[in-house]
């Protein structure tokens, strides 16, 4: 009996461990937050009580809203184009044996391992050669290829698990081949399809290393907007922005752990 | 026969699409920026599309790049080390947690992955600042004399890497203790071995495949990693990351920041596939 206490309970060592890690995961971000409140005109912890005079700030400085905007179409755009490309490749690659199979799987997940910066470079270039610099629609596509691996492999988990017999089944009462897809496959595929859409868009949102080689102040992310006012001055004005980004991040990670779960959410390969 | 021949070409229309997108908009624009590394640039003819090794030259004798390289590798080593130090134990606690605490410290470790890496910089930057608050901290509390200036200097960057890309291993080393059987834990319990000797004979033998995939990974993308050096490393302490970003937009020398970009591209491609194979030529087995 005490043995069996033993071997599944965490000491107090690694209790004490396991609080000082999770202070160590949160502690930059809370105080991001705490700092945002300040009263005061500098970076300082509000000692005189809370204020929301830098959120406030925020409506003084429109570039930020109207990044934030370009964000969200962006993120939203490219992870609906991402999607549109990963659901077929997926499928091929889940159900098929074909000869190219796998390096079209390690080209598809290749974005994860190239360094974003050289990826930045490289469509920076693209896009000056064939006049698209500074250009929503560079931003779109460097982003499609940048979330395209967080898509695919989610869909590629779904459509690895999915029972085909169900399609074979709907073939034989006589369904059209784009009716299977959709009344079919599509319903059974469609958790992947979402937590791959959700997890898309947050990569394109909080993408900078990319971003930042072909943004242009005409059309520019919030991160980066934000990385290029913090290189030249850190003052609370950044901490509210970026609380604002933290808060909704943790609505969206709810929400994704309550339908896909976070640590499958990271994990998910290929396997399932 | 015919349905047949159709029913074999079907994966090639399903990828064909994603294959030519990757093809045009990401091989194509590498493919011109290695060729870009080959080019002349001068302050004043700009990029000039004469085949040159002028670039190369220059990153191979100028010691400042070499610098450079060896210092991005000792961050991303640094790095690696510590993620792996403080991630395996977390992951191994974690899977011991009980079910009604588990799911609330997952969302925490996990959670600052979904976290824009600009605003977890940003919070470091408040920490670790010479003025910051665990400065403040540690002066008050009397175990720093004088304040230490943590901005700017490697410790402050592998600090802040640590903290973006410990959640990766800390993922790695959890799927491995999944696959893992409980049984056999309980089995060397029974047989009156210590915590410690279970951990060291029994878990960690089972889990090192999941290391060093997590390893890999940490390393990879502490070596690429870019908004938190260029925020925590200033404009003086440069990686080869940000040093590429210099030599494009500061100093517009676009093909020697391409050269930059590609040697980083080619050792990093070099170490990850080299490592991949070395972790599973030695534990084959553990893949099966």
């Amino acid at each position: 009996m005490s043995k069996r206490g033993e071997l599944g309970r965490n000491g107090p060592l690694a209790l004490a461990f396991n609080g000082l890690f999770l202070a160590f995961m949160l502690a930059p971000i809370l105080v991001v937050c705490v700092v945002a409140f300040t009263p005061e005109g500098y970076l300082s912890l509000p000692r005189r009580g809370l204020s929301l005079r830098w959120f406030r700030a925020i409506l003084d400085y429109p570039e930020f809203i109207t990044a934030f905007r370009d964000s969200v179409w962006l993120g939203a755009l490219s992870s609906t184009i991402a999607i549109g490309f990963a659901v077929p490749a997926a499928l091929a690659i889940a159900r098929y044996r074909f000869a190219g199979r796998e390096t079209l799987l390690s080209l598809m997940m290749s974005p994860l391992m190239i360094p974003h910066v050289v990826l930045g470079i490289a469509f920076l270039r693209f896009f000056t050669q064939i006049g698209l610099t500074g250009n929503f629609f560079g931003l779109v596509i460097g982003h499609v290829i940048i979330v395209t691996p967080f898509a695919l492999r989610l869909v590629l988990a779904a459509s690895t698990g999915m029972d085909q017999r169900i399609e074979h089944a709907a073939a034989s009462l006589g369904a059209e081949p784009f009716t299977v897809f959709r009344r079919v496959t599509l319903p059974l595929i469609l958790p992947g399809v979402v937590s791959g859409w959700v997890l898309a868009f947050i990569t394109s949102f909080d993408e900078v290393s990319m971003t930042v080689f072909i943004a242009s102040p005409a059309t520019n992310t919030l991160p980066v907007r934000l990385f290029l006012y913090i290189q030249d001055n850190i003052d609370p004005l950044v901490c509210s922005i970026s609380t604002v980004l933290i808060v909704l991040m943790a609505v969206l990670m709810v929400v994704l752990d309550r339908v896909y779960g976070l640590d499958r959410l990271f994990v998910g390969t290929g396997k399932g | 026969m015919k349905r047949r021949r159709a029913a074999t070409l079907v994966p090639y229309f399903l990828s064909a699409p994603a294959l030519l997108l990757f093809l045009a908009v990401m091989i194509v624009p590498l493919i011109m920026t290695a060729l870009l590394s080959f080019y002349d640039w001068g302050q004043y003819k700009g990029i000039v599309p004469e085949f040159t090794l002028k670039n190369w030259r220059e990153m191979i004798a100028d010691d400042y790049f070499l610098e450079v390289y060896v210092r991005t590798l000792r961050i991303s080593l640094l790095v690696t080390l510590f993620s792996a130090l403080i991630g395996v134990p977390e992951a191994y606690i974690l899977n011991r947690m009980s079910p009604r605490w588990r799911p609330l410290c997952l969302l925490i470790v996990l959670g600052p992955l979904l976290i824009s890496v600009v605003a977890r910089t940003l919070g470091w930057a408040l920490l670790l600042g010479s003025t910051g608050f665990l400065n403040q901290a540690l002066v008050s509390l009397g175990l720093l004399s004088e304040p230490v200036g943590f901005m700017f200097t490697e410790t402050g960057v592998v600090i802040a890497l640590t903290h973006v890309l410990a959640p990766f291993m800390l993922l790695a080393v959890w799927a491995a203790l999944q696959r893992l059987d409980g049984k056999v834990e309980q089995a060397a319990f029974s047989l009156g071995a210590s915590q410690f000797s279970v951990i060291r004979k029994v878990v960690l033998p089972q889990i090192i495949p999941g290391i060093l995939s997590g390893s890999v990974i940490v390393f990879a993308l502490a070596a690429s990693a870019f908004a938190t050096p260029a925020i925590i490393g200033g404009r003086r302490l440069k990686v080869a990351s940000t040093l590429a970003y210099d030599e494009f937009l500061n100093t517009l020398n676009w093909p020697l920041g391409a050269a930059v970009a590609v040697l980083l591209l080619v050792a990093l491609v070099a170490i990850i596939v080299g490592c991949n194979r070395l972790i599973e030529r030695r534990f084959a087995q553990v893949f099966e």
